[in-house]
């Protein structure tokens, strides 16, 4: 007996490939399930985040549906993997914001730059709003510095806790000792997996859109996209380094290691949502969880907004457009630090994780 | 787009792997090739679709080998599966092409895995399609639209107008019309007969309504009959098929490979009377796999249960279905609907016969009955841990080997011992010249793979000339 339908349906699915195992060349997954004779729930979600959905086992399927055996195991992966953000979600309240994660998102990054805007008309005269302004702690003339650390830290704080414990919950569910996370070689193992999203290749063969092998390169626009937003984060790291340690204030000139790392991570992250966005577009359909459309979308989007409004900021900072960039700029990425635990961005977390324990597995089972 | 007006140089019939591997070499001899194949996109390819490895000799270990597979070996295992039932000449000539196939189905877009965890201990000897049969399809599909070969599905080829051994057009029903094409040459890659239930009654009676066929519904035979009627010379026995033991419950076709069982050594095997009819611990895998098609084939109704108990469960591969469970063997023959009284004392004396010894699948060890009749010579274990289980088999048909004789070009020859002017073979419809019974597991897609490569480069030099 399982906890849902979906779990139940990965468990069919799980004793056909079991008795199949053609597919074991392609990635984690399969070598992982061959591990098992018996797939509960836990273990279903283990399999369901280890899966990056690069499509070749359906392509490869014998079995796909019109086949009266109808084994679609990256739709239902896909499924069963949605399904678990939402019950590891923390606090269990927010756990709905899964289910119209479109809307939800939109209505919350809708409000958070509304509440900037107005925030900083009401506080700054129209003068200084819409005034220029250059030069070191030019930005601080609308928000103070150290309200602005506050209200970011306490964002992002919100984001690594509510990750920190939803990462929790997966762990306990999946039934993984907490000792596997303190082994270094499984640890590093993970993070050249992830590093290189060496399980989106369907084996080598790269993913692609339909049976016909036509490539969507996902591969390169997540990279974009995951090694863009590190160095934007870098960017943000370095900047409050200075701030602190060396005193001084942004924003800084072009040449500098901030401004740069932003550039270039910040155009990481237009390129690789709209790629992305692109792949998912032209994807098989058949292949897809069409009702996580909404949450894959607006993750992208919430991403590829960051970057447009960071990169508008620091192409604009000296003209009298500044006030209102930075309120749309800050406004996002606040929205984006606190819908961070409710939304695509937690599959990040999970997939490491569970390519942890894979890096553990495999090691000691062989 | 294929052209149904213009006269091709090569004409395909199939969609498997012989078929695409002779479209490939033909086009790339340069001729213009029509590939016609009766299954819809999805479902193309027929049986290559279940495949998983084929077997291809080398003289070293490679990536995806784990060490050489010497000819004379190759030649070897061949001629002791057949005992004997092999055309030394041709099957030699196959297997000293099928050296290079290894490279030449690559150059194709196909690719191997290493050997992981589910191959079988077949690492050294087989090498395994990445993804399975599909994905080879799949990519020897992709290259094929790059290099310009045609191919047109849903197109049933259903008559041929041939003379005195010569191909000149085929009849195939595409879209709703019937439409001829000619062609200079023609390779028959359409696969065995084994979904021809009627067929198949011809040598086994009403008992072949109850097989199942593991692989498509599409090959019905219906180009190998067409092809005997024109007087091109018959190979191999009409009986002779690779069937295994595989779950009753599977679909009457296409089910694969997920409803074989292998777990007969580790019980008794039991008919709808509650009796044991054959010895369960004969021989190691792959051998006795082999063997319990045609041996359930012989019971009556054509099934058998595998019994078993509960210390056996987790030590073979899962499959598809769940086994049937009951607390007492009484109760599991009633589930099973067979006599109940007669599988208790089928058991009892099962059990009072074994003699302990010590247990190891891998190996043909020294558990065994005593007095008993007939005996398990090998695997013998009480079955006494309740629950206990059953599997309900039938005879699973893989593929049948009654052919079209051929040369080592692959063209076809006559009843009258001359070569055909333009015909080729390759794949099941041509398997029985070099396995004439028995099998060697990957032994197919090794004989569709040369002999399609092989067709396609003489058919595309015939169409020249
Ligand atoms: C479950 C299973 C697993 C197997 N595993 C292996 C394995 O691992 N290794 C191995 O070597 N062998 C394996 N085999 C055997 C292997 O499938 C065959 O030997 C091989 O597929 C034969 O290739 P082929 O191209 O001759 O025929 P097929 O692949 O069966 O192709 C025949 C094609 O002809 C088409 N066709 C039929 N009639 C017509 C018509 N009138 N007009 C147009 N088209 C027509 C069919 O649609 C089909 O596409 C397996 C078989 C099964 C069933
Ligand atoms: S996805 Fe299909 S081919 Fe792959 S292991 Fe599962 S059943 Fe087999
Ligand atoms: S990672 Fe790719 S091949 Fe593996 S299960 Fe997911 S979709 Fe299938």
């Amino acid at each position: 007996m399982h906890g849902t339908d979906t779990l139940t349906e990965a468990d069919r699915l799980m004793t056909v490939c079991n008795s199949c195992r053609y597919c074991e060349g392609l990635c984690a997954v399969f070598p992982a399930m061959i591990m098992r004779q018996e797939f509960p729930d836990g273990d279903l979600n283990y399999l369901a985040n280890l899966c990056h959905g690069c499509g070749a086992c359906f392509y490869d399927c014998q079995f796909a549906p019109p086949h009266e055996f109808k084994v679609n195991v990256p739709k239902v992966m896909a499924q069963a993997r949605a399904e678990s953000y939402e019950a590891y979600a923390w606090p269990r309240a927010f756990s709905g914001l899964f289910a119209r994660n479109g809307l939800a998102i939109s209505i919350i990054a809708a409000l958070s730059v509304a509440i900037f805007i107005f925030g900083f008309a009401v506080v700054n005269d129209p003068a200084v709003f819409f005034g220029v302004h250059t030069g070191p702690g030019s930005f601080y003339v609308l928000m103070p510095h150290n309200s602005m650390v506050v209200l970011f830290g306490a964002a992002f704080l919100y984001a690594i806790v509510a990750s920190i414990m939803g990462a929790r919950m997966f762990w306990r569910d999946i039934g993984e000792p907490a000792s596997t996370l303190r082994e270094p070689q499984s640890l590093w193992q993970a993070m050249k997996d992830a590093g290189k999203l060496r399980y989106l290749d369907g084996g080598g063969a790269d993913c692609s859109a339909d049976e016909d092998a036509t490539p969507d390169h996902r591969r390169f626009y997540h990279h974009c996209t995951f090694y863009g937003f590190m160095l934007c984060f870098a960017a943000t790291s370095v900047a409050t380094l200075y701030h602190y340690l060396l005193g001084m204030v942004a924003p800084y000139p072009w040449y500098d290691a901030p401004v740069v790392l932003g550039t270039i991570g910040g155009i990481g992250l237009l390129i690789g949502p709209v790629g992305l966005l692109k792949a998912k577009l032209k994807r098989d359909p058949d292949m897809q969880d069409k009702e996580r459309f909404g949450m894959d979308v607006a993750f992208l989007a919430m991403l590829f907004l960051t970057s447009l409004t960071g990169l508008a900021l620091l192409f604009l900072r000296d003209t009298s457009a500044m006030g209102i960039l930075l309120a749309l700029h800050l406004g996002v990425v606040f929205s984006l630090f606190i819908t961070m635990p409710y939304g695509k961005f937690v599959h990040g977390i999970y997939r490491f994780m569970a390519l942890v324990r894979y890096a553990r597995e495999s090691h000691t089972t062989t | 787009m294929a052209d149904l007006t213009k006269k091709y140089d090569v004409l395909v019939i199939g969609g498997g792997n012989a078929a695409l591997c002779a479209a490939l070499s033909a086009r790339l001899e340069g001729a213009s090739v029509l590939v016609l194949e009766r299954a819809e996109k999805f479902y193309r390819g027929g049986n290559t679709r279940h495949t998983r490895n084929m077997r291809c000799a080398h003289d070293e270990a490679t990536g995806t080998l784990t060490g050489p597979y010497p000819e004379d070996e190759l030649f070897e295992d061949l001629l002791r599966v057949t005992e004997g039932e092999t055309d030394e000449e041709l099957a030699r000539h196959m297997i000293h092409e099928s050296k290079d196939m290894l490279n030449w189905i690559v150059e194709q877009g196909v690719r191997f895995q290493p050997p992981l965890a589910g191959t079988l201990g077949l690492g050294r000897t087989n090498s395994f399609f990445l993804g399975g049969g599909r994905a080879m399809l799949n990519a020897l599909y992709n290259t094929a639209a790059r290099i310009g070969v045609d191919v047109l599905y849903e197109a049933e080829v259903t008559s041929m107008d041939i003379e005195e051994g010569m191909f000149l057009s085929a009849t195939a029903h595409i879209d709703g019309k019937d439409e001829t094409i000619r062609a200079g040459a023609l390779v028959a890659a359409a696969g065995g007969f084994e979904s021809n239930i009627d067929w198949l009654k011809e040598y086994w009676g009403e008992a072949a309504e109850n097989f199942l066929i593991r692989g498509t519904a599409n090959n019905q035979g219906t180009i190998l009959k067409m092809l005997l009627d024109k007087n091109v010379q018959q190979i191999g026995d009409p009986t002779q098929c690779h069937a295994v033991a595989i779950d009753a419950r599977a679909p009457k076709y296409d089910g694969g490979i997920i409803t074989r069982l292998d777990c007969v050594v580790f019980g008794i095997v039991v008919n709808k009377h509650s009796e044991r009819f054959y010895d369960e611990g004969e021989d190691i895998w792959p051998k006795r796999y082999a063997i319990w098609g045609r041996l359930v084939a012989a019971q009556p109704d054509q099934i058998a249960y595998i019994v078993f108990d509960h210390d056996s469960l987790h030590r073979f591969m899962p499959s598809l279905f769940p086994p049937i469970k009951a607390d007492t063997i009484g109760e599991l023959a009633a589930v099973l609907e067979i006599p109940a009284e007669t599988l208790e004392k089928t058991v009892t004396e099962f059990n009072g016969a074994v003699v302990d010894g010590t247990f190891d699948h891998t190996i043909l060890d020294d558990c065994h009955t005593d007095g008993i009749e007939p005996a398990k010579t090998h695997w013998a274990r009480r079955l006494e841990t309740p629950p206990y289980y059953a599997y309900p088999v039938r005879p699973g048909i893989t593929f049948t080997y009654l052919g079209t004789r051929v040369n080592k070009e692959a063209r076809m020859i006559m009843d009258d011992g001359k070569l055909s002017a333009n015909m080729f073979a390759a794949g099941e419809i041509m398997s029985g010249n070099v396995l004439g019974k028995g099998y060697a597991a990957g032994i197919g897609m090794t004989i569709g793979s040369v002999f399609g490569r092989i067709a396609g480069r003489e058919a595309a030099n015939n169409a020249r000339n």
